[in-house]
């Protein structure tokens, strides 16, 4: 475990405030998206944006690339602007974020968006495919003889994937966390924005999944808790997770939906809707109120 | 008419040789290779092998991650499965996602006939080709296997490759030379033409047959891909005989005849006559048995025929 500096903390903890600022006005201006699971991300994404993920915007396609798999693509308005600041692309064209010709898909769309690794939106689908990928890292360079040995040459990329904790509902994510513990994916991570609400209401009530903690250590995966927006706290569980050999890991994020607004904030309505102007105003004011405990 | 020969081990060899040709290769299963044979990879290439249990939709994602990661994986399990379980999967990351996955459809048609309905794959051709950027492709027998395989493995994008379970009649020698999206004439005949894929390209030779003893000539049509079509040899077959007939082992609703009967519908309107599945399920039995009872026999192919040449002189 590193010990991270409360520069950096703090630095990407206004980072994570600021793209909620962003995410506004991107969901403002289009009168569409989804605010409430892309604030509840927000310090998950800028920490392993701006700190842990070794991957280069001058070359997204670099194979030895650390790769982000933004399963629950419909909070994607965070993952591009945390994209287009790390320098994937030009800030200003946040502002295109699903209008027609817009590279910016209303749900990522891995041929247009440089930088994003799957097409997602269906939800589900991140942790069988980061699987695919973490066991081509491992292949990598072997040869095609059946002696080939397929850890000698193996990439040191990693794969990590941001689930919602609506979206572990889906079946197909507990299929692929068993195929991840058989084939002892060390270098594949989860990070699960547990935010407590889904579309219609708390995740409680709509399909309990607790104890979660106890479900995912069950299928093979080693298991971190941490505060959800405290960016110390997922910097040295991301860097713990690394350090977890032959296992798949899932980091449990506890972070509030809609967080930083008052009136957003643990409401499930605000997963999919747009602000009005008074709505707007009200929450920009909040936001910027929030900026200045990490700028100083 | 040659011997029979099994599809499923043809396919088996032919994918270990296409794992010798290409490196970059990989094989996923949902737990039915010994039905599939894609153990036989597996034999081959155990370390680029990969056993998901039985979770097709974790089947087809995990193999997307291997695409994205530039291997070239060849997923196998029956052809329901992938056309309709699966389906989002397909979807999402092959087709929207361009992801360079091979399905490898096996058990398809009617082919896995004593299973029943549960089992069959009757809509496969029709949902598949519906999705943008998806190839589908019919190989008709065993050499055809052997002949299409490594094409499949060196087409940029996603294919549907539709298998069957049994032993088929060996149509081919070693002059076939097969090319995906084209397709291939098999005998002439002036009077009308018959369309078809996999097994019932056999049985379309048959009907030509007893067509000619009945004074029709009947040319046939191998299409073997059914996207991208090769429209261009339909629309030929169109003018030159000026009635059309498609055989396929699969619904009459959306598969190849849908495809030839949209083709010639906006460029050249010829009567198609459409032999398949009528739109219902079939049921248990030997497979012989289930495709003449549903309207796959060599008769309902000579009778289609006669059916679309009279129509073209109404």
């Amino acid at each position: 475990m590193h010990l991270h500096s409360e520069e950096l903390v703090r630095d990407i903890s206004a980072k994570a405030q600021a793209f909620r600022i962003q995410v506004l006005k991107m969901v403002y201006n289009v009168q569409s998206g989804h605010i409430g699971g892309a604030f509840s991300a927000a310090e998950i994404v800028a920490s392993l944006y701006f700190h842990h993920l070794r991957v280069d915007p001058g070359n997204p396609a670099w194979p030895d690339r650390d790769r982000l798999l933004f399963s629950k693509g419909h909070a994607c308005a965070m993952l591009y602007t945390a994209l287009a600041y790390r320098g994937f692309f030009p800030v200003e064209e946040l502002m295109t974020f699903r209008q027609l010709d817009s590279r910016l898909q209303g749900h990522p769309d891995r041929l247009k968006t440089p930088g994003v690794e799957i097409s997602a939106g269906p939800l589900g689908h991140g942790i069988a495919v980061g699987v695919g990928m973490a066991l081509a890292l491992k292949m990598r360079g072997t040869k095609p003889s059946s002696s080939s040995a397929p850890s000698a040459r193996a990439s040191p990329a990693r794969v990590y994937v941001v689930l919602g904790d609506g979206e572990i509902n889906a079946g197909v994510i507990w299929e692929g966390a068993l195929v991840a513990s058989k084939y002892r994916l060390g270098n594949l991570a989860a990070i699960l924005d547990y935010n407590g609400i889904q579309q219609t209401g708390a995740t409680a009530d709509v399909l309990p999944t607790e104890p979660i903690a106890d479900k995912w250590q069950s299928f093979g995966w080693h298991v971190q808790e941490v505060h959800g927006h405290n960016v110390a706290e997922i910097l040295n569980a991301l860097d713990r997770a690394d350090e977890v050999h032959a296992r798949p890991s899932l980091i449990i994020a506890r972070t509030t939906k809609g967080k930083g607004v008052s009136f957003m904030e643990y409401d499930h309505r605000w997963h999919g809707m747009p602000p009005n102007k008074e709505q707007y105003e009200r929450a920009l004011v909040e936001l910027q109120e929030g900026l200045p405990a990490w700028e100083n | 008419m040659g011997e029979l020969g099994s599809m499923r081990k043809a396919y088996g060899e032919a994918l270990v040789k296409v794992g010798h040709l290409y490196p970059d290769v990989v094989a996923l299963s949902a737990d039915v290779s010994n039905s599939d044979f894609s153990f036989m990879f597996q034999e081959a290439f155990p370390d680029r092998f990969f056993n998901v249990g039985i979770a097709e939709q974790c089947l087809v994602d995990v193999a997307v991650g291997l695409a994205y990661s530039g291997k070239i994986p060849f997923a196998n399990t029956f052809a329901f499965l992938f056309a309709t379980r699966a389906l989002e999967m397909v979807r999402t990351h092959l087709c929207y996602g361009e992801a360079n996955v091979k399905l490898m459809a096996a058990y398809a048609g009617l082919s896995d006939s004593f299973d029943g309905p549960t089992h069959h794959s009757i809509t496969d051709i029709a949902i598949m080709r519906s999705l943008p950027n998806m190839t589908v492709v019919v190989p008709g027998d065993p050499l055809a296997v052997d002949k299409l395989l490594p094409q499949v493995a060196e087409w940029a994008g996603p294919v549907y490759f539709r298998l069957n379970r049994n032993e088929v009649p060996c149509l081919f020698d070693e002059a076939y030379a097969p090319q995906i999206g084209k397709a291939v004439k098999l005998r002439e005949g002036g009077d009308v033409t018959l369309i078809a894929c996999g097994l019932m390209v056999s049985r379309s030779l048959e009907a030509a047959d007893l067509l000619r003893g009945e004074g029709l000539a009947a040319g046939v049509l191998e299409v073997h891909t059914i996207k991208p079509l090769d429209t261009q040899s339909i629309l030929l077959a169109a003018r030159e005989t000026g009635a059309l007939v498609t055989a396929e082992e699969h619904s009459i609703i959306g598969g190849l005849g849908g495809a030839v009967a949209e083709t010639v519908a906006e460029e050249y309107p010829v009567p198609v006559v459409r032999v398949g599945l009528p739109d219902t399920f079939a049921e248990t039995g030997p497979y012989a048995d289930i495709l003449n009872r549903y309207g796959m026999s060599v008769q309902h192919i000579v009778d289609a025929a006669k059916r679309a040449v009279s129509l073209k002189y109404k």
